[in-house]
C-alpha cells in the first residue's frame, strides 16, 4: 500500500468513531527529537540528511505501531498527496516543503505520523478524533519510548530534549486541541476568550497552524512553553483550559437561542440555502457555510444523520482532496465548480432547517460533548 | 491597553521578555504584531527580537571572531538569521546566550519531564554515586575507617554499573 493509496480512502482521523466530537473535532500531540551529535536538519547538508534519513527510517519502520503503515520519501510525493497529507494534518506546511532526504511514515489508521528531518530530526505525532489528549499521549509516548532504545536522542540533563528551536526544548512536546466554537464567534466572544488564553500562556492558532486563518469557525489551542513542566502538568493545563472554552462555547450557544434566535436561525438558512444551491464555492465559503450547518445539528435544527456527511465534506472540500477524488488537475474555478456540485450531492437528502424547535418551551437538545 | 508601537489600536498580543534579568512587556495590536512577525513565539522572528534587545547582540558586536559551534560549524549569527540552532551542541557552544532567550520563552529553565530510559538510570546512578561520596567525605573526617572502605567498594561497583 503506498501514501497515496492510504489518501485516496476517506475516513482517516476525521471518523468520530466512538468519540464525542461535537465540539473538540480532534487533539493531537507531537513529540520533537533529535539525534545527539548530528546537525539539525536545517543546518545539515543534503548528504548528511539523507545519511540521517537512512539512519532513522528502519527504525521506525519495525515499531509494532507503524508495521502496517506505509512510507514515502518527499522528494517521490507529487505535490497534491503532500497537500492532502497537509489537508489531514498528518504532515506539516513545512514538510511539505521537502524534498529528498526527508520523509514522511504514517500507520494504516492514520493515527499516527512519524516526520523525519522536518525541523528537527523526528517529529512524531497522535492524531484522534474528539477530546482524548490522554490516548494520544499514551500511544505517542510508546513510539517515543520504543525509538529510545534503538536511537542515541540528544537530551540534556537541565534542558531535556534538545530541538533546532529553543522554543521547543524540554519535553519537545506540542499538544493541540481542534475545536468548533461557532457561537463564540456569532456572539463576539472568540477574541476575549484568545486573549484570555493567550495571557496564560496557550496559543490559539487557524486550522493550519501558525500564522493561518480561523475558517469554519475551527481554532486550534495548543501549549506555548514546553521547558519546566512536566509531559502530565501540560496535559492537564491544557485539558482544563479546554473544558472552559467548551463551557463558553456552550453557553454562547445558548445565549444565541435565547437572546438571538432570529439572526441565528437566519445565518443557518441562509447557509444552508448557498450549500444546496450554489453551483460554484470556493473552499473558504464552503467551509464557513459547512460551519454553520454543523452548528445547525449540534442545536438539532437538523437530523443526526446528517452529521456525518456534513462532518465528511469538511475534509472533501479541501483543495486537495477535491482533486485527489477528481483524479484530475483542476483549474480554480473548475475546482470551485466541482466543489459546488459535490456539496450539492451530499446534502440532497437535507431537509431544510427545522425551524418550529428553536426557541420552543421543549428547550434545545442537549449538548453531551464530554471532558 | 493600547498599543505600544502604533499607540492607537487595542492591544491583543502581550509579550514579557526578560532582558538581562529585568522584565520587559509589550503591548501589541494585531497590526503592529503581524508587521513586527511576533504572531508567534516559535518562529525566528521573535528570537530575532528577544535576541536583538538581548545579549546576542553584544556578543557579536563585542567580537570579530564569532565564536563557533566546535561540532558544526554554526555561530550565533546564524541563529540570529534562522532562529535555529545547529545541532545538539550548539546548546553547550552558545549556553549563555540561550539560557536568557530560553528562560523568556518557557515556564522553568529545569526540564522536568521525561528522561530516556537508558539516561534515567545513568542519572540515577550518579545521584547515587554523589551521595556515598559524601558519606565517603564524612566517614573519613570521624576516622570511621571501616565504613570509609565498605562505601569505597559501594561506589566502585556503582561506578562499574554505569555504560560507556
Amino acid at each position: 500500500m503506498t501514501l497515496s493509496d492510504l489518501t485516496g480512502n476517506s475516513g482517516g482521523w476525521l471518523d468520530p468513531g466512538e468519540s464525542d466530537n461535537r465540539i473538540v473535532i480532534t487533539s493531537r500531540i507531537r513529540l520533537a527529537r533529535n539525534l545527539r551529535n548530528e546537525p539539525f536538519p536545517g543546518w545539515a547538508k543534503k548528504a548528511e540528511r539523507v545519511r540521517i534519513l537512512e539512519r532513522i527510517q528502519p527504525e521506525v519502520q519495525v515499531l509494532a505501531e507503524m508495521k502496517d503503515g506505509c512510507a514515502e520519501g518527499l522528494g517521490e510525493l507529487s505535490a497534491l498527496d503532500k497537500q492532502v497529507l497537509v489537508e489531514r494534518h498528518l504532515i506539516s506546511r513545512e514538510h511539505a516543503a521537502k524534498g529528498a532526504g526527508s520523509a514522511v511514515i504514517v500507520n494504516r489508521r492514520q493515527t499516527v505520523s512519524i516526520m523525519i528531518n522536518e525541523e528537527d530530526h523526528l517529529r512524531m505525532q497522535a492524531l484522534r478524533p474528539g477530546l482524548q489528549l490522554a490516548s494520544a499521549w499514551k500511544q505517542i509516548d510508546r513510539v517515543d519510548t520504543a525509538l529510545e532504545d534503538r536511537l542515541d536522542y540528544a537530551f540534556h540533563p537541565r534542558l531535556g530534549y534538545l530541538t533546532a528551536c529553543p522554543s521547543n526544548v524540554g519535553t519537545g512536546m506540542r499538544a493541540s486541541v481542534m475545536a468548533h466554537l461557532p457561537g463564540l464567534v456569532l456572539n463576539e466572544q472568540i477574541n476575549q476568550v484568545i486573549q484570555a488564553v493567550n495571557k496564560i500562556g496557550l496559543a490559539v492558532r487557524g486550522l493550519y497552524g501558525e500564522g493561518t486563518e480561523a475558517m469554519g469557525n475551527l481554532f486550534q489551542v495548543s501549549n506555548q512553553t514546553t521547558l519546566g513542566e512536566n509531559e502530565q502538568e501540560i496535559l492537564d493545563r491544557l485539558g482544563k483550559v479546554i473544558g472552559m472554552i467548551l463551557q463558553h462555547e456552550r453557553n454562547a450557544r445558548e445565549n444565541l437561542q435565547a437572546r438571538r434566535s432570529a439572526a441565528l436561525l437566519d445565518q443557518i438558512g441562509r447557509a444552508y440555502g448557498i450549500l444546496t444551491h450554489a453551483w460554484s464555492i470556493t473552499s473558504k465559503e464552503a467551509l464557513n457555510l459547512l460551519s454553520l450547518v454543523r452548528l445547525g445539528i449540534d442545536l438539532g435544527l437538523f437530523p443526526e444523520t446528517a452529521r456525518r456527511p456534513v462532518d465528511g465534506l469538511f475534509m472533501e472540500t479541501q483543495p486537495a482532496h477535491l482533486q485527489k477524488a477528481s483524479r484530475q488537475k483542476l483549474a480554480a474555478d473548475e475546482r470551485d465548480a466541482l466543489r459546488a456540485a459535490s456539496v450539492r450531492a451530499r446534502l440532497k437528502a437535507l431537509p431544510p432547517p427545522a425551524t418550529g424547535l428553536l426557541g420552543s418551551d421543549n428547550g434545545s437538545p442537549e449538548e453531551n460533548t464530554h471532558e | 491597553m493600547q498599543c505600544d508601537v502604533c499607540r492607537e489600536n487595542d492591544a491583543t498580543v502581550f509579550l514579557t521578555q526578560i532582558v538581562d534579568g529585568k522584565m520587559q512587556k509589550v503591548n501589541l495590536c494585531e497590526p503592529c504584531s503581524k508587521a513586527k512577525g511576533v504572531t508567534d513565539p516559535t518562529g525566528f522572528a521573535l528570537a530575532d527580537l528577544l535576541l536583538g534587545l538581548g545579549a546576542a547582540q553584544e556578543i557579536e558586536q563585542g567580537t570579530s571572531e564569532q565564536p563557533r559551534c566546535a561540532q558544526c560549524g554554526f555561530t550565533v549569527g546564524d541563529f540570529k538569521k534562522t532562529g535555529r540552532l545547529g545541532c545538539s551542541v550548539c546548546y553547550d557552544t552558545f549556553g549563555e546566550a540561550l539560557d536568557s532567550l530560553i528562560k523568556a520563552m518557557h515556564k522553568g529553565t529545569r526540564h522536568t519531564g521525561k528522561v530516556p530510559e537508558r539516561l534515567r538510570r545513568v542519572l540515577e546512578l550518579g545521584d547515587r554515586v554523589r551521595g556515598l561520596r559524601e558519606e565517603l567525605d564524612k566517614a573519613v573526617t570521624q576516622e570511621n575507617y571501616e565504613s570509609a572502605a565498605a562505601l569505597r567498594d559501594q561506589i566502585r561497583k556503582l561506578e562499574e554499573e554505569v555504560p560507556a
